[in-house]
């Protein structure tokens, strides 16, 4: 709930315009469970694999993942929340807070562990949060599921597990909910 | 926001937003490797004109917890002995390239005097003047509160003892009232300052019969070395009268807090035993110390504030990257994360 007040007072605060539908509830569903299956497929099982949403767009893709993987592989995985803001490289150069608290209620030493976002854009997130996870443990290996890829990378990171590869510019805004993906941009109130 | 120099410059949401910060540098408190790189290359410098353990070991400890990298100026080894002004000191201390100073004077305002004389150029952060106030004892004060009982809002919080000396007091009061909670000083009348005209407080001088009704009651220290005269006939009538024994412990409400800023002198303003009950939150209150002066340097230092008050800030990064945005619908999220 914080985290949604925060978001949503000025500057960060702007009302998403949609453009264009690019996925519709039922392709999220889709591409959530295709994941789920390469997951398994990929590490052979769910031996050791954790999934850690990253704060605040993937905590949701997280557990949507959490659920398919209980269906298709018999028990649910550990799921964690991560907030990278304080190990982000723009601190001090734009406003940057913490959205909120980290969650990491299991060891991760040793373990697989997944990390979620909803859209995968500069990298700059995700190199963020690998340096966060060293603080919590040495995972075995670490993978990224997100559920838009929509290029731009300004760093050497890849997706592992990828729900949709769409070309953007990077003018435009990629909006991701349970009830679609949509293609817009933000205007300012 | 540039500097923390009084709670009277912070509204409640200020207040409430360094809460949240907080409650994330709780959790960064609690890791296995309790370190981030977020203030890597900031330089803090501690300025201590006055005696200080927890309140300067705790900053030292936010700071490094924070990855910026501190100074110690303290009078009693340095150049103030040889006769150097404190405007002199601070010029110098800001000419070898400091981000922040944080500044303990036994004189009210030097905080803001500091800031003009350094024309904002340095964020000062105020950790006790004089009499006056104690900023981050009162965020502390008022987080312990709200994070064991989720809000200060319609609480009844009392503040016993020696007020008229209290920097904690003054700011305590600011922040309690702020945040929603009525107060009540309880002293002796010697204890309380000359004049409380516009403090939002009321007053009593019997603790027995204001007890009961008290959500929290805030222990302040008998501050012996700030009593140049007789204010109480003696230690043992303070004590009887004013004191927090297991006695008066029982006729408190079976869920009231106790609070106290430290140090404590046990068997004065505050029994040992009392000291060490479960309700007794004085070791709370030292272990939030720590993300508080984190969730303030990170404020101040991170330059989170200043922009996202300014409406200017451009939509787009520099980088181009991540400019965070929100939609009405509480179900999605706008992904433009890197």
């Amino acid at each position: 709930m914080a985290e949604r007040e925060r978001r949503s007072t000025p500057p960060f605060g702007g009302v998403f315009i949609a453009r264009s539908q690019v996925m519709d509830a039922e392709d999220v569903r889709r591409a959530v469970w295709r994941m789920a299956h390469e997951i398994i497929e990929h590490n052979h099982g769910l031996d050791g694999v954790v999934l850690v949403g990253l704060q605040t767009g993937g905590v949701g893709l997280a557990e949507a993942f959490a659920e398919a993987l209980a269906e298709i592989g018999g028990r649910t995985p550990p799921v964690g929340t991560l907030d990278v803001a304080l190990f982000r490289d723009d601190i001090g150069i734009r406003p940057v807070l913490p959205e909120a608290v980290t969650d990491i209620p299991m060891d991760l030493n040793g373990a697989i562990v997944v990390l979620v976002d909803d859209v995968l854009y500069t990298g700059r997130t995700i190199r963020a949060a690998l340096d966060a996870l060293n603080a919590y443990g040495r995972p075995r290996s670490v993978q990224l599921a997100v559920m838009v890829d929509r290029g731009h990378r300004e760093l050497p990171i890849r997706p592992d597990y990828v729900g949709k590869n769409l070309p953007t510019r990077r003018d435009e805004v990629v909006n991701v909910s349970p009830t679609g993906v949509d293609l817009g941009e933000v205007v300012k109130p | 926001m540039t500097h923390l120099l009084s709670i009277a410059d912070l509204n409640r949401a200020d207040i409430e937003q360094l809460h949240q910060l907080t409650d994330t540098f709780v959790e960064v408190s609690r890791r296995s490797i309790p370190k981030v790189p977020a203030l890597r290359g900031k330089n803090v410098v501690w300025l201590f004109y006055e005696d200080s353990t927890r309140t300067r070991l705790s900053f030292e400890q936010a700071a490094k917890r924070l990855s910026a990298d501190t100074m110690t100026f303290s009078v009693s080894s340095s150049s103030v002995k040889k006769g150097e002004s404190l405007r002199d000191t601070v010029l110098t201390i800001e000419a070898m390239g400091v981000d922040a100073i944080v500044v303990r004077h036994g004189s009210a305002g030097v905080p803001w005097q500091i800031a003009r004389w350094l024309e904002d150029r340095v964020h000062i952060i105020n950790a006790g003047d004089g009499w006056h106030e104690h900023p981050t004892q009162a965020l502390l004060d008022s987080y312990t509160i709200r994070s064991e009982r989720g809000s200060l809002e319609g609480m009844h919080i009392g503040i016993v003892g020696d007020v008229k000396h209290s920097r904690v007091a003054r700011s305590d009061v600011l922040a309690y009232t702020a945040l929603g909670a009525q107060v009540t000083l309880v002293a002796p009348p010697t204890l309380l300052p000359p004049s409380l005209a516009g403090w939002p407080v009321t007053v009593s001088h019997d603790l027995d019969a204001v007890l009961p009704s008290l959500d929290v009651v805030g222990i302040l220290r008998m501050q012996q070395e700030r009593m140049t005269e007789n204010l109480v006939p003696s230690l043992r009538e303070y004590t009887s009268l004013y004191g927090l024994t297991l006695r008066r412990v029982d006729t408190m409400r079976d869920d009231a807090l106790i609070m106290h800023p430290g140090p404590v002198n046990r068997g004065v303003e505050i029994s040992a035993e009392v000291a060490d009950l479960p309700r007794s939150k004085i070791v709370d209150q030292v272990r939030n110390g720590v993300a508080t002066r984190m969730a303030v340097l990170y404020l101040l230092l991170g330059q989170g504030v200043d922009k996202i008050l300014d409406p200017g800030v451009p939509e787009e990064a520099p980088d181009g990257e991540h400019s965070d945005v929100s939609v009405t619908d509480s179900e999605s999220s706008v992904g433009v994360t890197g």
